[in-house]
């Protein structure tokens, strides 16, 4: 076969150039290497990183083409354009090829400058360090498009992605080697330094803000809201979530939020694919359920408890139903994706379960008690990020411990 | 005080090829090949240079450390070459054997003598080098007295020779070795076996122990974990069961008899089947008579496919194997091979990968790596396949950052590198577990000793 030679030639004859982890990239995207194993075993099993990662990335697909629609629906719907779905996920409403094209358009730039800054500095580094480029960031670079808001200017995005790679991956050796989630580094550096277009009611839907209508040279800002849920009940206002319509709406995502962790329900699909692929950690995801759950109970003990007037500004979030709290925000985005990411994970399987569980109590915790900026899974899952090592090293000195007693048991 | 040995992780890794019940004479090979690497850690002195005649059972070299361990050549015949490599390192040493053997003459032993009589004979006798110890996995340290010797009656390495199927028929051997071992201890000698059928099933002065489970049951790592794990400070032995064989023969007939039922095993043999041979000789007795095309393009291992050895063709049986496998090499590059749904390989996971769906399929694998080699990134897939009650991914940290006392506490003393044999097959990121493994106990050896 002619490509396959003339590339395996084209290696051999440039196999001492600082280029080639350049090439590489590309030439083993396109064939599994030639790579032969040595001593140790001689049979290899099939999955290879990139194959791992590349089935993460497919349990993401459908979340970001789903982003796509909703983000020309919640934009058409803004500005009154059409009409809220009521009649469940197939709605013709909803899936049109106008609200796709509107989303398209606005993800599609957002798509290509997360990969494009974030691989040209994957590549650089490992020229620099003379390594194969790492996959790592493939499944960074689908996540961070996901959770940002739709408006964000792209250069923004840029700063956010290279601050992200550098300073959350690189600086420590790479992927692998990272403490921080690096798509979750990137959000909270847009979260830190750009707060104003990452909060608030009106950057969640496009064309809501009034800077990217004055750009536009649109109408009145002022007729548009482009609230979220959670926003709403941290006003304790929980008209927006009243109706077993309003929540079949959020379960199904045809509700505003970052471009693509609005749909539970394609979460929890691609949670399960993920599950049942083993490729993510079932305790993780399932302890992060658990621990929201339980914090989500507590919460409305002291509601109903009447430990709390309902002036209080944390009433309407307390007396969220538990259960709602799984369906509203990020949560379900972060515990299954974010959250999962081996590498800043905890690494012993009982550590999963304690990291994941307080993944989940804290995010609902930080959720109530944090209204100028509703959502917690960001902040839960990086604090835990820090703590996993301790967390692991906990676990593994329980298997130490007990290897020091037999040796007590045998002197004594 | 019999225990079962019973796991539930773990990974049988079923691949075509394996060998038929018949047993053949292999053609007498015109060479023999000893390796000293395949002792590892000894340094040899060697006794018998270039040109010396030597009975099967003479010494060829020592321990440079311990000069009473003697190794001793498999046939008789004249030594040819003495290969050498950096640093006048003994790489190899051929032997031209003889059309009739001839056998040094040690004795019958006399089965009631002491440990100490015992020690010196197996030493003397060149036996010694069968017994390997833990920590470390290498060569027993005869100054040492083990709490416990480990033997495992039961392969469930791909491909492996059916032990119950080569021993069968040497039970007066393996006894009086058995018999002879158990002075060597203050505890007991433990056999683990997989059904009652065992020639090993029935032996005296030993605590025989049934195992059942999914591969690496048959390591007798696996066995030493469950049963009675190395401490601090502590030191087992363990013995290949097959050659128990030799270490009986010499015992009861005073001859070291270096012959060996082999098989020939993998995808790229036509008649995958047992041999007849004796350490150290050529391969290509066996490889080519109905077994490998000449010209194909194969790989011949020595040993199992997950710890044996490369050979060339031109490479000769490793002092402690019984299997040889050979299976299609794998330097091809594949189209979109990283993202393609896959049927013909193995994998633990369902990545778009297959194997789940029909576990009792066979199949025939290839030595492509199947990926680059990575950082560590995916945890958790490791210990389904890792039955021992160590953390596998931290050790091998430890090893890699080299922190000594972190590799005591998480269980250094306990493992050898085929243990991780099974990590290394599944691992997504391709690092080299039991070369890591191999070097932190050498690090460990060498600091700790």
């Amino acid at each position: 076969m002619g490509l396959k030679n003339n590339l395996h030639n084209f290696r051999e004859k440039n196999k001492d150039k600082k280029w080639l982890p350049a090439f590489s990239a590309i030439h083993t995207f396109l064939y599994l290497p030639n790579e032969t194993t040595h001593n140790g075993t001689h049979i290899k099993a099939a999955d290879d990183l990139k194959r791992t990662m590349n089935i993460v990335i497919m349990a993401m697909v459908p979340c970001l083409i789903f982003g796509m629609f909703n983000a020309g629906y919640q934009h058409h719907l803004a500005f009154g354009e059409i009409e809220r779905v009521t009649s469940g996920f197939f709605s013709s409403t909803f899936w049109t090829m106008d609200n796709f094209t509107v989303g398209f358009w606005k993800i599609l730039p957002l798509v290509v400058v997360s990969y494009g800054v974030g691989l040209a500095i994957e590549i650089l580094f490992a020229m620099k360090n003379s390594h194969e480029v790492e996959e790592g960031y493939l499944v960074t670079g689908m996540l961070v498009p996901l959770i940002v808001p739709i408006d964000i200017p792209l250069w923004m995005l840029a700063v956010a992605v290279a601050f992200g790679v550098v300073i959350g991956k690189e600086v420590f050796g790479g992927t692998g080697m990272n403490i921080l989630n690096p798509a979750l580094t990137i959000r909270a550096f847009l979260f830190f330094a750009y707060p104003t277009w990452m909060s608030g009611d009106k950057v969640w839907v496009h064309g809501a803000d009034p800077r990217v209508q004055d750009l536009a040279n649109g109408a009145t800002p002022d007729a548009i809201s482009g609230e979220t849920i959670l926003g709403s009940l941290a006003q304790n206002n929980s008209s927006m979530i009243d109706s077993a319509g309003d929540i079949w709406n959020a379960f199904y995502g045809f509700i505003p939020g970052s471009v693509g962790e609005t749909s539970t329900l394609l979460i929890l699909l691609g949670g399960l694919f993920l599950i049942f692929t083993k490729v993510g950690s079932w305790r993780i995801m399932l302890s992060s359920v658990i621990g929201a759950i339980v914090m989500g109970l507590i919460f409305n003990g002291v509601a109903d408890a009447g430990w709390i007037s309902e002036s209080s500004k944390f009433y309407g979030l307390m007396s969220t139903d538990f259960w709602m709290h799984l369906l509203v925000g990020g949560f379900a985005f972060g515990t299954v994706y974010m959250a999962t990411d081996p590498v800043t994970a905890s690494q012993t399987n009982k550590g999963k379960w304690i990291y994941g569980f307080l993944i989940g109590f804290i995010s609902i915790m930080i959720r109530v008690f944090n209204p100028a900026y509703p959502e917690g899974v960001m902040l839960a899952i990086l604090l835990m990020n820090v703590f996993a090592p301790t967390i692991d090293h906990y676990v593994v000195q329980g298997n130490v411990k007990r290897r020091m007693k037999r040796l007590k048991v045998k002197t004594a | 005080m019999s225990k079962d040995i019973k796991i539930k992780k773990g990974l049988d890794i079923k691949l075509i090829g394996e060998a038929d019940k018949t047993v053949e004479q292999a053609i007498i090979s015109n060479f023999c090949t000893i390796r000293p690497e395949d002792f590892h850690s000894v340094i040899p002195k060697l006794i018998a240079k270039e040109g010396t005649r030597v009975k099967a059972g003479d010494v060829l070299f020592h321990n440079k450390d311990v000069e009473a361990m003697k190794f001793v050549s498999p046939v008789s015949g004249e030594v040819v070459e003495v290969q050498r490599g950096p640093r006048r390192r003994i790489d190899a040493i051929k032997i031209q054997a003889d059309k009739t053997q001839d056998h040094k003459d040690f004795g019958k032993f006399n089965m009631s003598s002491d440990a100490a009589a015992t020690k010196a004979h197996l030493l003397a006798s060149g036996c010694w080098a069968f017994i390997k110890q833990r920590p470390y996995d290498v060569i027993a340290n005869p100054e040492r007295s083990p709490k416990a010797i480990f033997i495992s009656g039961i392969s469930t390495a791909p491909l492996a020779a059916d032990l119950d199927f080569v021993l069968t028929g040497k039970e007066e051997a393996l006894q009086a070795a058995v018999s002879a071992l158990a002075k060597l201890t203050e505890g007991q000698v433990h056999i683990g076996v997989g059904s009652n059928n065992s020639p090993l099933a029935n032996m005296n002065d030993a605590t025989i122990h049934k195992v059942s489970g999914p591969h690496p049951a048959g390591n007798v790592g696996t066995h030493i974990n469950k049963l009675d794990p190395v401490n601090k400070g502590e030191t087992v032995w363990t013995i290949n069961a097959q050659d128990l064989v030799i270490i009986g023969e010499l015992l009861l007939t005073g001859k070291f008899n270096a012959e060996r039922i082999v098989a020939l095993a993998g995808s790229s043999v036509k008649k995958p089947r047992y041999f007849k041979t004796t350490i150290g000789s050529e391969v290509a007795t066996m490889v080519y008579d109905n077994g490998v095309d000449k010209d194909g393009n194969d790989r011949i291992i020595s040993g199992n496919v997950l710890s044996g050895k490369q050979l060339k063709p031109d490479g000769s049986l490793g002092f402690y194997d019984n299997l040889i496998s050979v299976i299609p090499e794998g330097d091809d590059y594949e189209f979109f091979g990283w993202n393609k749904p896959i049927f013909n390989k193995i994998s633990t996971s369902r990545a778009l990968t297959f194997s789940w769906l029909n576990p009792k399929k066979k199949y025939a694998l290839n030595t492509n790596t199947n990926g680059e080699h990575r950082a560590f990134v995916v945890t958790g897939s490791y210990e389904e396949v890792f039955p021992l009650d160590i953390f596998p991914m931290q050790i091998l940290k430890a090893c890699k950052y080299e922190d000594l006392d972190e590799m005591e506490a998480l269980g250094m003393y306990e493992v050898a590198p085929e243990d991780f044999a099974l990590t290394e097959f599944i691992c997504v990121s391709k690092q080299p577990h039991q070369d890591i493994i191999r070097k932190g106990l050498d690090l460990m050896l060498k600091e700790i000793g």
